[in-house]
């Protein structure tokens, strides 16, 4: 495994270097809220998954979600991070309409999980470490709708309340790729460990990316931080664009504001929040609601000892048992779905081969025509099949294809499509030779320039006996007996 | 203005008084969303400043070797099992919303 170097960004004056941490809010899969009783589903009507607590009615009392809590520990030891057995509730104060308290209930000095780390690995093969600040719960806020009245907003509290954790990264990665691996890296993670359902655009996790630059070697530059980015495409988008922006300015001559900033699906920029000076005082203080949350040292070994195997176990297990390529075992393990397909469709065959397939040929086309792996036509014992007629001999890999075609169209077996339609592969001598005999007779003005040493056209000759024989003589015995013929 | 109580422990001062400069009562005023009139600013200020003293009192008292206390019942914190038990009573939550329209609250417009 190679260790990656820090990309730089080469601006008009010279190169800058990239520094991006990202908070991820990730919600937690409960049922119930944080710290009430209403449903925290995706999708009801208008305030219908509300509570009084959530409506932060005077008088109600916040009572803590315990299989929150046990999602947030999860976690934690799912990103290798320290486990706290005291943590505290804090109230971070502001006021905007869809925040009913007036405060969101968080966590500031004493977060549940602290210091961990992941592993992310590059298209290039490399792969580092990004280490975890922390992971602390919190309350989510309501939604505003601004587009539905010219002089109002309207606001629905179903989402008030519900759980999130809150995911802050160290500012160590250098680049919109490092960023979009981390997110990736990190949903896998979640979605294992079945902490989060990582269904980005039902917002069940969104992401803040704080941006600076700074000329290699010298001290952090300013930061902005970019809200509520929604997509991993769109983190890296926003990334660019705010690196771009500020390299702009800062060779202009100019400083960067330390602000907050919004992206614009649209344009693909980011631009500034309306901003009040005060916005980021938030006056935290420990929520006299909630004593401090105590976890069992015992308690949390529990947990760990049902943690299931994580992307990083799976990949190094795909790695050795499968031979894989990095980044193939990466692909693979990073959704549990994906590495069950993988697994059962490369039971008995040549894994590198079914991983190819399944990377490029399947993937390739469920997303053309827009299904999940889970709706697949072609079954993961089919496409093993559909190996194994490769590399028993049975039809070539260009034929393959065809054959792969036609089984997402019908669901139908590898077997039943090619006994149909056909396509077994010649390795008759007899008959590619009597093919090749054509050949050479219909070209001889040819036969006689290669013989005169145009050896290029050799190529040629296969592709117009591969043409007669409609695709399906074997290629391996096409060329020992092509070369018999022409040179012997 | 100090209630008696106060003014008691603000004579009885072992610290530097604190002092509160003149931009921190508007700003505070902002942040909490009150409406301070300017000419009761000073008054505030003075008020403020007295309490503050008053509870720096408490500097005065080595803590390092104590734990913080986060409550006086010897409780610990209730959990509650993730159990649907409330909500989807759209109507008892709008109830005493002063504006509201097809289940939503409806407010001034606040847009980002």
């Amino acid at each position: 495994m190679t260790k990656s170097v820090s990309p730089l960004v080469e601006g008009r004056t010279g190169p800058w270097e990239v520094i991006i941490g990202l908070e991820v809010h990730a919600q937690v899969s409960s049922q119930a809220k944080l710290f009430s009783g209403s449903s925290a589903a995706f999708g009801a009507g208008p305030n219908e998954h509300v509570s009084l607590v959530d409506a932060a009615m005077p008088g109600m009392l916040p009572v803590i979600n315990r299989f929150c809590v046990e999602q947030a520990v999860r976690t934690g030891l799912g990103l290798n991070a320290e486990i706290n057995l005291v943590s505290v509730f804090d109230r971070k104060n502001y006021f905007y309409a869809d925040l009913p308290q007036g405060y969101q209930i968080s966590q500031f000095k004493q977060p549940i999980v602290g210091e961990g780390s992941i592993n992310i690995t590059l298209s290039d093969g490399s792969s580092r470490d990004i280490g975890i600040e922390r992971l602390h719960l919190e309350q989510d806020a309501g939604k505003s709708m601004h587009d539905q009245h010219p002089t109002k907003s309207f606001i629905d509290l179903n989402r008030s309340g519900v759980a999130l954790m809150e995911i802050v990264s160290k500012p160590d990665m250098r680049s919109a790729e490092e960023a979009a691996a981390y997110v990736s890296k990190l949903r896998a993670i979640l979605r294992f460990l079945g902490t989060c359902d990582g269904n980005m655009e039902q917002g069940s996790l969104r992401a803040d990316c704080n941006v600076s630059v700074r000329r290699p070697g010298e001290p952090l530059g300013t930061r902005t931080e970019t809200k509520n980015l929604n997509s991993i495409r769109f983190i890296a988008q926003a990334i660019n664009s705010e690196v771009a922006r500020q390299i702009e300015i800062l060779e202009d001559g100019g400083t960067i504001d330390q602000e907050t900033r919004l992206f614009d699906n649209a344009t693909g920029q980011t631009r500034p929040m309306r901003s009040k000076e005060d916005a980021h005082d938030y006056r935290y203080f420990p929520d006299p609601d909630l004593l401090p949350l105590k976890l069992d040292a015992a308690w949390v070994d529990q947990i760990r000892d049902t943690l299931p195997e994580l992307p990083d176990a799976l990949r190094a297990r795909l790695l050795n048992q499968y031979g894989l390529t990095p980044y193939d075992a990466s692909l693979i393990s990073e959704d549990r779905a994906v590495a069950a397909y993988y697994e059962t469709a490369a039971a008995g065959q040549d894994a590198k081969i079914v991983a190819n397939w399944m990377t490029v040929e399947l993937f390739g086309a469920l997303n053309k025509m827009g299904l999940d792996l889970a709706d697949s036509p072609v079954k993961p014992e089919q496409l093993g099949k559909l190996v194994a007629r490769i590399t028993d001999g049975t039809i070539s890999g260009r034929i393959a294809k065809d054959v792969f075609a036609l089984m997402l169209e019908s669901g139908a077996d590898p077997d039943q499509v090619i006994e149909e339609k056909g396509f077994k592969q010649v390795s008759d001598t007899g008959a590619i030779e009597a093919m090749i005999d054509a050949v050479l007779a219909d070209n001889a003005d040819k036969v006689a320039e290669y013989r005169g040493g145009k050896d290029k056209l050799f190529g040629f000759f296969v592709g117009q006996v591969m043409k007669a024989s409609q695709g399906q003589a074997n290629p391996g015995v096409v060329n020992g007996l092509l070369k018999q013929k022409l040179d012997g | 203005m100090l209630l008696p109580l106060q003014q008691l422990f603000v004579t009885r001062l072992v610290i530097t008084p604190m002092t509160i400069d003149k931009d921190t009562i508007p700003r505070i005023a902002r942040l909490a969303r009150l409406e301070i009139a300017p000419e009761r600013q000073s008054a505030l200020s003075e008020e403020l400043a007295s309490i503050l003293s008053w509870v720096e009192q408490l500097n005065a008292l080595d803590t390092s070797a104590v734990e913080p206390l986060a409550s006086v019942t010897g409780h610990d914190l209730p959990l509650r099992d993730d159990i649907v038990t409330d909500g989807n009573d759209p109507d008892a939550v709008l109830s005493n919303a002063p504006e509201k329209t097809s289940n939503f609250f409806v407010v001034p417009k606040v847009v980002e």
